[in-house]
């Protein structure tokens, strides 16, 4: 290991904020996005992130997953503390104990199919585990597009080879970025099944940030987020439940 | 309309300021050139005008009056005393200049003679006083005016660059032996030839015709005139006293002064075309980066361009915004070329002269037409450059603004371009093949074979994206070995936009072909001279005359008593007519010839020669079909009056051997006493010597026994090939240096190009970011597809730079026997660390740019 490793207590958590605080500007234009946040996200869990557009649910994600710089607080990814890694050890970090599915698919256009799910490998320089390969291909049902570049494959194709790619060097964590965006809700209906599916039937850890709440029902838990503090939480969600939550939670928003 | 394009050009002007520095550059060679080209005109003309100050008629001695056989000192021509007297009793003439003009080259302080190899710049004139006893065209400086046959005045700089001071005696030759004259007075002078690195010599009116006219007689006149009188009648009247056309001649100085204006504009004025043909190469180079700019910008632009026909702009309106925002890059980036073109002109001719290109000082000269062309050529190119995009840009439909924002470009089909730069290449072949095969191919042809390289060439840049694949995959595949995922992502960034890449390794290869091919020539040239110059020469040292006046025959003899020589072979020619043309026949002495060079007989041998009995080259017993047993009837020496040789002597030879024809002897060989009653002069044209084995620095001992004038030229082995071989090597210097304007533009080309894909694939930069790409991966990423770039330009430049060179030897190669391509593999792995050298420099900046990006940024942009 390159980097310090920091022996939490008890790691049950895959990644682990506390006291998180993300400032951005200084003076009038200080904005606080993140104001001390706690959260856990459990091992072999589904975590859905919610919350209105400038929550600061994208921000919890970026800063847990190593992308964006932490103002104070401590942000851990299994017993790694990011806050004391230098760009370099995060970059490692990403590549060895993270996997990232956009919004924006995000594939290069220049590599197949298969070239781009096995890319974060191929930058540590390590050859990728055939059987398990195989069998997030199966998975994804992708078998027989493996040779085909971006442009070849639809939308939903892309994303699944997006969610494939963040599946392939198995991760501690996986992060999703709106992964449904641009998807119509079939496609996307699709996508979230395979992320659940790779939490319960591959025994990955997913944190979704999303403002669906259809998406949001695909999740074991789902944290609510506004004003840069986590407001509520609910556990085995339906889409009426988490509909619900929102308005309720949107209504105090509104009365406070 | 004009309103977006500016405001294009200024929202753009980060991703405009490669492609406005290529412009810069090219225009600022062409204002550079033009500007450079009136202002030596310019400052020649005032030099020349300065020297014809006052001289309203120049009459000249047309060199047919004196006996046929005159020496200087007896060399009576048509001007003398008399006439001069005459001229000036004329009404309308104010002062009369007869003047003696010679040549002297003179030994340095230290006995090294001066200039010795530009005799012609080394002038030596009579001290003209006039009525107030000073000479007007020499300002003494110091000292005195020569006034006996002892004294010598010579310039400032001359005395300076000799290390003479006032007081001093100087060693000088006219012609053959070291005189002597103690320095009396120093001058000034801007004549151009002394500028320019000669030497001025001023003698008294008497010591100078006795060095190179006769007592009383002159070369030249010049007359003033007095106030108010018509230069032509003047003229005509002076003519009238002349005694004949053939004798003497009369000119205006009004005439002079048109006729030295034109001869300079005419040698300015070549120098100005061949600088503009590289700028026209440096110009064209930059047109590729112009063209590959706008292709990316308006592919990066196409939403916005779609939402513009969208709402109602029509395609050329489209169109014309592409070439409005192009004219105005243009222009901007050809006002400050135009600024750095007169930076480069003013600094220019004081580079030069630091050379020894003595160019006369003079104002810079900016005519409204050099200012004007430089924006019209930056502008003109520029539009002309963005055309093709701009085509790309009208036919972008409405309907894209729609699109999504991950629509993959699409990829038009090269087969077109390829059909294109197939007929192309197949077209250029015919044309220089028809030249390579020709036996003694002319100056036409040359420009045929010009012609056909330039359509190989241009078919070449067409294919270039077809080529580009096998190229890059097999370079990618080393680069994915050496540097894994990095070099895998460049390979597949250098081939994602084939017509990209092609269009920026294109502008390297331009400047890369020419470069090499004249190398190859150059060297292959260099090769054939230097071998062809040492072709059975067995002498080490060459004696000759450095103004070719000859050596005195007398010079073998002492040469050959000099301790470590072991033979000295004296050598002299002649030349005659027989009946089948022009003779060249050389003499020497059977008996030490043998030792200094090795001639090779196939049928006789040299001690066969002798007095009646001559060789004969193979070619020439070929040519006139001559064996052993003919007879050569030839008339020698005499001299040329309108082309026709009068007075020669009628002699005939036996051919007794002949011979293969080598540097020392060309066509045929007698013997010394046959052959030097008929060498100009009587003089021997060089000796040949032959060194003891082991003696060296034989030279100063030779000098010494020949008197060491400064007009004896004494050369070691080393220094007789190099002469051969000659300039080959500075102008070919002097080609990279203006060539390498064309790469320096090419670079700026693989900079933009790098830049503007960094700036287009900044999400997926982003995203290489996040997902564990660290920033020296960026950066080897970004440099290594620079460097595959730069070396697949190198690759069709080298290559074809060779090809052409090749194929095209017959024209390098036509005038020299056993001209061969040769390659020389050094200075072309030099080209290729060079072009990887530029990958890596070119790559610097974009690679740092991509390197430092936002990862959080660059993910969501759009």
């Amino acid at each position: 290991m390159p980097y310090a490793a920091v022996h939490a207590p008890a790691a049950t958590a895959a990644a682990r904020a506390s006291g998180l605080t993300k400032v951005y500007g200084a003076g009038e234009t200080r904005v606080v996005a993140l104001d001390s946040v706690d959260v856990e996200f459990g091992r072999g869990r589904f975590t859905a992130i919610m919350g209105p557009s400038g929550s600061g649910k994208s921000t919890l994600m970026h800063c847990m997953a190593g992308l964006d710089a932490i103002t104070s607080g401590s942000a851990r990814i299994g017993d790694v503390e990011l806050t004391s890694l230098k760009d370099r050890e995060l970059t490692r970090l990403r590549r060895d104990k993270v996997g990232f599915v956009f919004q924006a698919f995000n594939l290069l256009p220049t590599l197949s199919a298969y070239e781009n799910m096995t890319l974060p490998m191929a930058i540590a320089g390590r050859s990728p585990d055939k059987a398990w390969v195989d069998r997030i291909v199966r998975t994804v049902g992708l078998a027989d597009r493996l040779a085909h570049r971006p442009a070849q494959l639809s939308g939903g194709q892309q994303q699944r080879v997006a969610v494939a790619r963040a599946l392939a060097s198995r991760p501690e964590i996986i992060f999703a970025d709106e992964p449904t965006g641009n998807l119509d809700s079939r496609t996307g209906a699709e996508i979230l099944g395979f992320l659940r599916e790779s939490v319960h039937a591959l025994e990955q850890t997913v944190v979704m940030v999303t403002h669906d709440p259809v998406a949001a029902a695909y999740a074991d838990r789902v944290v609510f987020l506004a004003d840069g503090r986590i407001v509520d939480e609910l556990h085995a969600p339906s889409a009426e439940s988490v509909l619900d939550r929102m308005r309720q939670f949107e209504g105090r928003v509104r009365t406070s | 309309m004009l309103r977006t394009a500016l405001r294009n050009v200024l929202a753009h002007k980060a991703r405009l300021v490669m492609t406005a520095l290529a412009v810069m550059l090219g225009v600022a060679f062409v204002s550079g050139t033009l500007v450079f080209g009136d202002t030596v005109a310019g400052a020649f003309r005032g030099a020349s005008a300065k020297n014809l100050d006052g001289v309203a008629v120049a009459v000249q001695d047309g060199g047919t009056t004196a006996a046929p056989e005159a020496k200087p000192g007896d060399f009576k021509t048509a001007l003398d005393d008399q006439l001069a007297q005459r001229i000036a009793a004329l009404p309308g003439a104010d002062s009369v200049r007869p003047t003696v003009n010679g040549r002297a080259t003179l030994a340095a302080k230290d006995g090294k003679p001066l200039n010795a190899d530009a005799d012609w710049q080394n002038l030596a004139v009579n001290y003209a006083p006039g009525k107030d006893g000073k000479d007007p065209l020499y300002p003494l400086a110091k000292g005195r005016a020569p006034a006996s046959s002892g004294e010598l005045a010579l310039d400032t700089k001359t005395a300076e660059k000799a290390g003479y001071r006032v007081g001093d005696t100087v060693r000088f030759a006219t012609d053959g032996p070291a005189l002597t004259k103690k320095l009396v007075g120093l001058v000034d002078t801007d004549d151009p030839r002394v500028t320019a690195g000669g030497t001025l010599a001023l003698f008294d009116t008497a010591t100078a015709q006795k060095l190179f006219t006769a007592p009383g007689y002159y070369d030249e006149i010049t007359v003033g005139a007095r106030p108010g009188t018509d230069q032509v009648k003047l003229t005509d009247e002076v003519r009238a006293l002349l005694p004949g056309e053939d004798a003497a001649t009369a000119t205006s100085g009004q005439a002079l002064a048109e006729q030295q204006s034109r001869e300079i504009a005419e040698s300015t004025g070549s120098l100005t075309k061949a600088l503009l043909v590289f700028a026209g190469i440096a110009l064209f180079v930059g047109a590729f980066i112009i063209a590959n700019t706008f292709t990316m910008l308006i592919a990066q632009r196409t939403k916005e361009i779609a939402l513009m026909r969208a709402v109602g702009a029509s395609r050329k309106q489209v169109v014309r915004s592409v070439l409005v925002e192009a004219a105005l890059l243009g222009l901007g980036a050809s006002a400050a070329g135009f600024a750095l073109g007169l930076g480069i002109a003013s600094v220019l001719p004081a580079l030069l002269n630091a050379g020894g290109a003595g160019l006369p000082d003079g104002p810079l000269i900016v005519s409204p037409s050099a200012f004007v062309w430089s924006l019209v050529v930056g502008v003109v190119v520029t539009v002309l450059a963005a055309w093709l995009p701009s085509r790309k840009a009208a036919r972008i439909a409405p309907v894209e603004a729609m699109s999504t924002v991950d629509a993959p470009p699409k990829t038009r089909s090269l087969v077109v371009r390829n059909v294109a730069g197939a007929l192309l290449v197949a077209g250029g072949m015919p044309f220089m093949l028809y030249v390579a095969g020709l036996d003694k191919p002319a100056e036409v042809d040359l420009l045929t074979a010009l012609f056909g390289a330039g359509l190989f060439l241009l078919g070449l840049i067409v294919l270039a994206p077809l080529l580009s694949r096998p190229f890059i995959a097999l370079a990618g595949r080393l680069t994915q070995r050496l540097y894994g995922v990095s070099g895998k992502l460049a390979k597949e960034n250098a081939l994602r936009n084939p017509r990209r890449t092609a269009a920026t390794a294109s502008a390297l290869m331009i400047g890369l072909c020419l470069i090499t091919g004249l190398t190859v020539a150059a060297q292959s040239a260099d090769r054939a001279v230097a071998a062809e110059a040492t072709t059975g020469l067995a002498a080490d040292y060459r004696i000759s005359n450095s103004a070719y006046r000859g050596i005195d025959r007398d010079a073998a003899g002492k040469v050959a008593e000099v301790p470590g020589v072991s033979a000295a072979a004296p050598l002299a020619s002649a030349t005659g007519e027989t009946r089948g043309g022009y003779l060249s026949l050389t003499g020497g002495d059977p008996a030490t010839l043998g030792k200094v060079t090795d001639l090779r007989f196939t049928q006789g041998a040299l001690a066969d020669v002798g007095p009646g009995k001559i060789a004969v080259s193979s070619e020439l017993a070929k040519e006139r079909g001559l064996r052993v047993g003919s007879q050569v009837e030839a008339g020698l020496g005499g001299r040329f009056v309108d082309g026709v040789r009068k007075g020669a002597t009628t002699k005939t030879f036996t051919v007794v051997g002949v011979f293969e024809k080598n540097r020392t002897v060309e066509q045929a060989l007698g013997t010394l006493g046959d052959v030097l009653p008929y060498a100009t002069d009587q003089k021997l044209d060089e000796v040949l010597v032959k060194a003891e084995s082991g003696a060296s620095g034989l030279d100063g001992k030779i000098r010494d026994a020949l008197g060491n004038s400064p007009l004896l030229k004494v050369q070691d082995r080393d220094q007789i090939v190099a002469s051969e071989v000659g300039a080959v090597g500075t102008v070919l210097n002097m080609m990279y240096g203006l060539l390498g304007m064309a790469v320096l533009i090419a670079v700026l080309g693989v900079v933009n190009t790098l830049a503007m894909s960094v700036f287009e694939r900044t999400r997926e930069i982003g995203m290489l970011r996040a997902i564990g790409l660290d920033r020296a991966g960026i950066r080897q990423m970004v440099r290594l597809e620079s460097v595959i770039i730069c070396l697949f330009g190198a690759a069709l430049g080298i290559g074809s730079g060779i090809f052409l060179a090749w194929l095209n030897s017959g024209i390098t190669g036509g005038t020299l026997p056993g001209y061969e391509t040769v390659l020389p593999w050094l200075r072309i792995g030099l080209f290729i660390v060079l072009a990887l050298v530029v990958g890596v420099l070119a790559a610097i900046w974009p690679a740092r740019r991509a390197a430092r990006m936002d990862v959080l940024g660059a993910i969501s942009a759009s």
